[in-house]
């Protein structure tokens, strides 16, 4: 495999609603922001350029089939190569995997992944049913299909098994939401307390309004280069900062579409199979796990998402992280509910299984240098969500998981500054990051880790 | 008296429009003044009626109609699936069908939906439990009545639950429901 770069990126403003031009012209919105930002003009980046990877969710949003040869036509890019890829929530995660799959592969040297969703096209209740559909449409849908139901389904059996509370679930949102208000892309720019996540409508127990990300309208757009791609965008002009953003390590997982399918497995099956390299070296860590298994807890149930642990341990090996929450400076994970960034802390093995909830309260996942109005305990070791996360950004779900890419690649950069005109967020000194993208109930999970060269 | 919202609720439909305001004349300066229009948003109804097969799941479905709740088994391990699954998922081979109707059912967890998708609004707040059976190594989804949706308890999970079926059969999952035992 040859090393790939993320060089650039672009991220249209996520809204409700964005009735003033059409898919493709948002997306356009995105694209021209990461081409002007390597300073080439379009024709020349577009000669280079030898393909595109398309993000889209749903047909049923846009009411479009082939929607992505229709952006890919409107970026000016035919008939250069393009694919569609989809996997629900996780769809912008694997777009960019699978341009960094292009580039590795030496198939191709320049190539854009972008990825967009208009959800505004349907009234919002009529959204969720189509975002139902990516449940069972045989033995789930029809029961109540309904993904913040699915989600509090999950959550409530996490508080049982590990005593997670709504306290401990609502520092996540008042963290996403408060980092947001210094990122103009955002779609939420509001502080709010706990109580007010606790006081704002509830939607599916224990979940409010406030726990829960919204549909938005938006698209993102990243380039990615290998060493001779760079070579050739250089000498046509381009302006690529240095040091690179290089994509070192990817990883993947799956689950089944049913949460009620997926196993209860034993302590020696998950320690063989799914325990992190550190968890496997920490005796303490042994003797914690033991003693849940002999509490009766099982793995993965409904309270985790063993896509999430694969893909992360997959990730880091290729990436050759042993210790995530010391090596990673950030992490933009998919924080579709506050509850499942919670237990993606726990699958990306910033702490163990059960302890997501007194993590989210610890303060280790929140940036330095801001007034969260909360007293927390520790001091920040490894931002999570440091843009908003979807929670506060939005989630037009084909291009959530590129959006958290371009913050990756401008963290990585430290041009935060340069792109939110406000350098609150950045990251200080970032060497090393995460992106996480989350499908389904944590059907498909990718996760991505960029450093800086 | 309970407060009315700030917002009121956004609803499609409306008017309807024949034709729209636009320059008399194409003229340089009005067809410039064109870029800052608003856009055009207009109403695209779209229905379809799918015919559906439940296939190899199809006993299961005539099973509630029939106040039996089945599951598949796998013949070797003796792996049993709450949800029908046509193959095992660990051998590849063929489930056969098993009844666990009287089986103990437990709640494993639960959400009371305050919203939910379009199709089901008019049913809320209802109330969605991942069913535990005894001797079953999967769950499955159901709904639960007979408790009270604004006293939720993590209390729930674990509860004791039975099923019970309604008598005439719509051929969906809901055709079995729980209820506490």
């Amino acid at each position: 495999m040859r090393p790939v770069y993320a060089i650039s990126g672009g991220v249209s403003k996520f809204a409700k609603s964005r009735p003033d031009k059409n898919f493709q012209a948002v997306v356009k919105e995105a694209y021209d922001y990461a081409i002007n930002d390597l300073q080439i003009s379009f024709p020349d980046f577009t000669e280079i350029v030898d393909g595109s990877v398309a993000s889209y969710f749903s047909d049923h949003f846009t009411r479009q089939l082939m929607a992505a040869i229709m952006a890919h036509d409107y970026l000016g890019l035919c008939p250069k190569p393009s694919h569609r890829v989809e996997g629900g929530g996780a769809t912008g995660g694997l777009c960019f995997q699978e341009a960094w799959k292009s580039i590795a592969s030496g198939h191709m040297d320049v190539v854009v992944a972008y990825g967009f969703e208009t959800m505004s096209h349907v009234e919002t209740w009529k959204g969720n049913e189509f975002i139902a559909l990516a449940s069972d449409v045989s033995f789930d849908y029809p029961v109540g299909g309904f993904y913040s139901g699915y989600y509090a389904m999950m959550v409530t059996r996490h508080m049982k098994e590990f005593g997670t509370t709504v306290e401990e679930m609502a520092h996540v949102s008042v963290k996403n939401h408060i980092n947001a208000f210094h990122n103009p892309y955002a779609q939420k720019r509001n502080r709010y307390s706990i109580q007010d996540v606790r006081d704002a409508p509830m939607v599916a127990w224990p979940l409010t309004r406030l726990d829960i990300c919204v549909m938005s309208d938006g698209a993102a757009a990243t380039i990615l280069a290998s060493e001779e791609g760079i070579q050739k965008l250089e000498k046509a002009g381009a302006k690529i900062p240095r040091p690179l953003v290089k994509i070192t390590g990817i990883g993947r997982g799956t689950d089944a579409m049913r949460m009620a399918d997926r196993p209860h497995v034993d302590y020696d099956t998950f320690i063989k199979d799914y325990a992190t390299e550190q968890e496997k070296a920490s005796s303490d860590t042994m003797k914690y796990y033991k003693k849940l298994w002999d509490h009766g807890t099982r793995y993965p149930g409904v309270h985790s998402f063993r896509a999430g642990r694969t893909a992360g341990n997959m990730a880091y090996k290729h990436a050759g992280i042993h210790n995530p929450i010391e090596e990673l400076d950030f992490i933009e994970l998919h924080d579709a509910y506050t509850s499942s960034e919670i237990q993606t802390y726990e699958d990306l093995g910033l702490c163990r299984y059960g302890e997501g909830g007194p993590f989210a309260a610890s303060g280790k996942a929140f940036l330095p240098g801001i007034d969260y109005g909360l007293k927390l305990p520790d001091k920040p070791t490894c931002s999570v969500n440091p843009s908003g996360g979807l929670i506060a950004c939005g989630h037009p779900v084909g291009a959530t998981g590129l959006m958290q890419a371009v913050f990756a690649i401008w963290q990585l950069q430290e041009s935060i500054k340069k792109h939110f005109n406000d350098n609150t967020l950045q990251v200080k000194d970032a060497q090393k990051g995460a992106i996480h993208s989350h499908a389904g109930t944590g059907t498909y999970v990718s996760v991505s880790i960029l450093e800086k060269e | 008296m309970t407060k009315l919202p700030n917002k009121q609720q956004e609803t499609l439909g409306g008017t309807i429009v024949h034709n729209l305001p636009f320059p008399r004349d194409t003229t340089p300066e009005a067809l410039a003044w064109l870029k800052e229009m608003a856009p055009i948003q207009i109403e695209q109804p779209y229905s379809i009626t799918y015919l559906h097969s439940y296939a190899q799941d199809s006993p299961w479905f005539a099973g509630l109609s029939n106040k039996k709740i089945l599951a598949n088994q796998d013949p070797e391990s003796g792996y049993v699936y709450a949800t029908p699954r046509g193959h095992d998922m660990h051998s590849g081979a063929e489930t056969n069908w098993i009844d666990i109707t009287e089986n103990e059912a437990v709640i494993h967890a639960f959400t009371v939906c305050h919203f939910g998708s379009e199709a089901f609004l008019d049913q809320t707040p209802y109330v969605l439990v991942q069913v535990e059976f005894e001797g079953v190594d999967t769950l499955l989804l159901s709904r639960l009545f007979g408790v009270d949706p604004m006293e939720a308890s993590l209390d729930w999970i674990g509860m004791k639950i039975k099923p019970k079926f309604i008598r005439n059969s719509k051929l969906k999952p809901t055709d079995v429901y729980f209820i506490p035992a």
